[in-house]
């Protein structure tokens, strides 16, 4: 059932500019956000480009219903928002749901729109602890 | 008997765009409406954490009543076979698809998020009568139309009396399912009884039979056919019957509460209008009893009934009466405090536990549940009388009375 | 944010020891029990081998006292806006009074995390659930929001979100439209912490938190040794939270 859903989606990404996106992957490098703050991903990017939306819903059932968190949580939306968030000049975290951030300007892309910000927080909620470690990393 | 003929509306005079007008300006009002309670949030309704179903719920939940009852009419002639409402079914196989389609708008734009009716549609608790209700609330719509198919598709027509009866059935499971919204919410006192899934039905007959009277006749006189006095004699003389029903129904399930301690303070609150519950009681006395039983009873019992003008005032009352039954069944069974501390008496509590809640409609709910539902089934049965032939081109005694032919035929011999 | 910081510091603290050892002892007479929980590896899912509980004695409960009220909305984002008709209350306070004796109590109320919960049967996505170790909980992904789960509440424990909500707590995703109430602090107990916010901020002893499927844990051994009681008992649903004193 839940797959019917996604399946929906995956729909409308292609019927709409998605199509762009299977062709052309160079494309989304045009599109501007910050800079993720971890080394790599939990999987490499061009997994996470087409089946993110599985995976992290994969991870809510799991969550939600068996209560894996935290650690073992590998697909969480925390670990995407932790890594993936913006910085404003004043060093406040940026919603991640804003213009030009990350999950925001490749949706916008492919006009696909975001249900997980309508409860989800968009920014760390307290010390963001891959910012800590971004903040020490040398080659920053 | 002559035979039946059935054609569509002409659907091109002034008025005829006008009362397109007037009702496609119904549902763009009340589309607004969810829209706009839908982007502040609920908390610009009437609705709280304590009535948790308001006004657009009154409207919806009567329509889907309604619906089932609007066909009865149908059902008398392809299940009961009485000949005399057979040129009466396929206008109320019409009109109960499109008091559902209304009812059912109304339900789904007062969702929390009606964004995610698809998520309703896939995933089912099985052991929730609401899910239940979405299976019936479609299969109704496939049964019905199947139905519709088999009645105005002459080859079909040998068919009529299987599709009808199925539909039949149905549509009494359906209204069960409404009733039992109610009748299975065990921790309220109002509810949590067997009886109102039968007091359901029967509410549905009335609900249904105004409607399509109202319906009937206002059909008849704006297109210049001829409606007979024989079939509206025999529409309002059901009509009372039903009427009546619902009041014996209601006697019934109030009468059983008071023999009961536990629900005494609930009968008070609503019939005595004791510990807050004053507009319930005003709500139920007044416009349920009063106004929306006894007068058009009063009128359908006496030599009133002869002049159709009162029996279209009796229809309205009627529906009035109708909502207001829900009003009180609806509102008032939430606003009754929960009994939490059964043998306590709340002294001070976060969150007004044993106060009755209080609830004032508010406008943007009034306008989604009677513009949105109103709007759409009345729309959907102009478009359908347009389009399709559902109306006989006459209903006049001498073409619909079996009676009135067995005379003429006595006297021929 | 200095309160914050403390709050965090105290609650790995609490983590730490409660990983440490199966169970814990924190400070003279509070104990962590933790064994059942401490068993669960990381990344298995929860099962029946637990089940979460909550003995509330109301004699204890303080004439005035909030405290649980205001950890309990700290604790997950719950903000209250000045409007008590439509604001989210996931637990709250009720002074009560025996019709006959004049006896006044004061208690908590909050979910009951019933084993039959009336809001899971009603639901028609299957948004409102119990978990496998008793915790009742809205999986708010699936939740269309038609409110049929308050209706057949018997506690008013649910809550619908009338406006917008910003500010969420990570661990508690709350949203307009949908219908909310009490976790357990879920995301504390599948830490590994065992307690909730509500336990932790009394300082009048009168909640206790804990695994009723277990003998030897506080809560049932409080449960067994003196009468406690169901609210509205005669529904049988058997609820996981139970009042003592009143």
């Amino acid at each position: 059932m839940k797959t019917f859903l996604t399946h929906l989606l995956i729909a409308g990404l292609l019927l709409t500019g998605g199509a762009a996106i299977a062709t052309d992957v160079a494309d989304i490098s045009l599109l501007k956000y910050p800079e993720p703050a971890g080394e790599k991903c939990v999987e490499p990017a061009e997994k996470m480009r087409r089946e993110h939306m599985d995976l992290i819903q994969h991870q809510r059932d799991e969550t939600m219903h068996n209560g894996v968190r935290g650690i073992t949580a590998k697909h969480s939306l925390k670990g995407c928002i932790d890594c993936h968030v913006g910085y404003d000049d004043q060093d406040k975290a940026v919603s991640i749901n804003a213009e030009g951030q990350f999950c925001q300007s490749c949706h916008n892309y492919a006009a696909v729109s975001i249900d997980c910000f309508s409860c989800h927080r968009t920014t760390p909620d307290g010390e963001n602890p891959m910012r800590k470690s971004a903040m020490t990393n040398p080659h920053q | 008997m002559k035979p039946i003929t059935y054609t569509q509306i002409e659907g091109k005079s002034t008025g005829y765009w006008a009362l397109l007008g007037v009702l496609g300006a119904m549902i763009l009002a009340g589309f607004s409406a969810s829209m706009y309670m839908e982007h502040h949030g609920h908390h610009v309704t009437g609705m709280t954490n304590q009535i948790v179903w308001g006004m657009p719920h009154i409207f919806a939940v009567y329509l889907i009543v309604a619906a089932s009852g609007a066909l009865n009419v149908a059902s008398i002639a392809s299940v009961f076979s009485k000949k005399a409402y057979k040129p009466l079914a396929p206008l109320s196989a019409l009109l109960s698809l499109a008091l559902l389609a209304g009812g059912l708008a109304v339900l789904v734009l007062d969702l929390g998020r009606p964004d995610r009716l698809i998520i309703a549609m896939t995933e089912l608790n099985l052991k929730s009568i609401f899910a239940w209700n979405q299976l019936l609330y479609n299969g109704f719509f496939v049964i019905v139309g199947i139905y519709v198919w088999m009645m105005l598709e002459k080859k079909m027509n040998k068919y009529t009396r299987i599709a009808g009866t199925a539909a039949f059935i149905w549509r009494l499971i359906l209204t069960t399912g409404t009733g039992s919204i109610f009748g299975f919410l065990v921790a309220r006192q109002a509810y949590d009884a067997a009886i109102l899934a039968p007091m359901f039905i029967i509410m549905s007959f009335s609900a249904g039979l105004a409607i399509y009277i109202l319906v009937l006749m206002a059909a008849y006189k704006w297109t210049g056919r001829e409606l007979g006095d024989s079939v509206l004699r025999r529409l309002k003389n059901l009509l009372s019957v039903f009427v009546s029903a619902v009041l014996y129904f209601v006697l019934a399930y109030h009468l059983t509460n008071l023999y009961a301690a536990e629900h005494h303070s609930v009968e008070a609150f609503i019939l005595l209008g004791s510990n807050g519950g004053g507009q319930y009681s005003a709500v139920f006395w007044w416009l349920q009893i009063l106004l929306g039983s006894v007068v058009p009873l009063a009128i359908l019992f006496t030599s009133l009934s002869k002049q159709r003008l009162m029996i279209g005032i009796a229809s309205a009352l009627v529906i009035i009466g109708g909502l207001a039954q829900m009003y009180v069944i609806i509102i008032g069974g939430q606003a009754f405090p929960l009994e939490v501390f059964p043998g306590m008496e709340v002294i001070s509590s976060g969150f007004m536990d044993g106060v009755p809640a209080a609830y004032s409609a508010s406008f943007p709910e009034i306008v989604l549940g009677f513009g949105m539902g109103f709007g759409v089934a009345l729309i959907m049965v102009v478009i359908g009388v347009t389009v399709l032939r559902f109306l006989p081109q006459s209903l006049a005694d001498e073409v619909v009375d079996p009676h009135y032919v067995a005379e003429s035929a006595e006297a021929a011999a | 944010m200095s309160e914050n910081m403390t709050d965090q510091s105290r609650r790995s603290f609490i983590k730490k020891a409660a990983t440490g050892s199966a169970i814990a002892t924190i400070a003279p007479g509070v104990v962590l029990y933790n064994v059942a929980q401490a068993s669960r590896d990381p990344g298995e899912a929860v099962t029946d081998k637990v089940r979460w509980g909550m003995l509330i004695d109301a004699n204890k409960c303080a004439d005035g006292c909030t405290d649980c009220v205001t950890a309990c909305h700290e604790e997950n984002g719950v903000h209250q806006l000045g409007r008590p008709a439509t604001d989210a209350q996931w637990i709250r306070k009720v002074t009560l009074r025996d019709k006959q004796t004049g006896k006044e109590y004061g208690i908590p109320m909050l979910c009951q995390h019933c084993e039959h919960p009336p809001c899971v049967d009603v639901c028609p996505t299957g948004a409102s659930f119990k978990r496998a170790d008793g915790i009742v909980l809205v999986d708010k992904h699936i939740c269309i929001g038609c409110r049929y789960c308050m209706m057949a509440c018997p506690y008013k424990a649910r809550s619908f979100i009338h406006e917008d909500v910003t500010d969420q707590r990570d661990h508690a995703p709350r949203g307009k439209g949908t219908v909310e109430s009490c976790t357990f602090c879920v995301h504390k107990v599948d830490a590994g912490e065992g307690t909730t916010a509500c336990v932790e901020a009394c300082t009048h002893n009168a909640l206790i938190f804990g695994d009723l499927n277990d003998p030897d844990s506080e809560v049932s051994r409080e449960l067994n040794n003196y009468p406690s009681r169901q609210l509205r008992a005669d529904l049988r649903l058997n609820q996981g939270v139970r009042y003592r004193n009143i």
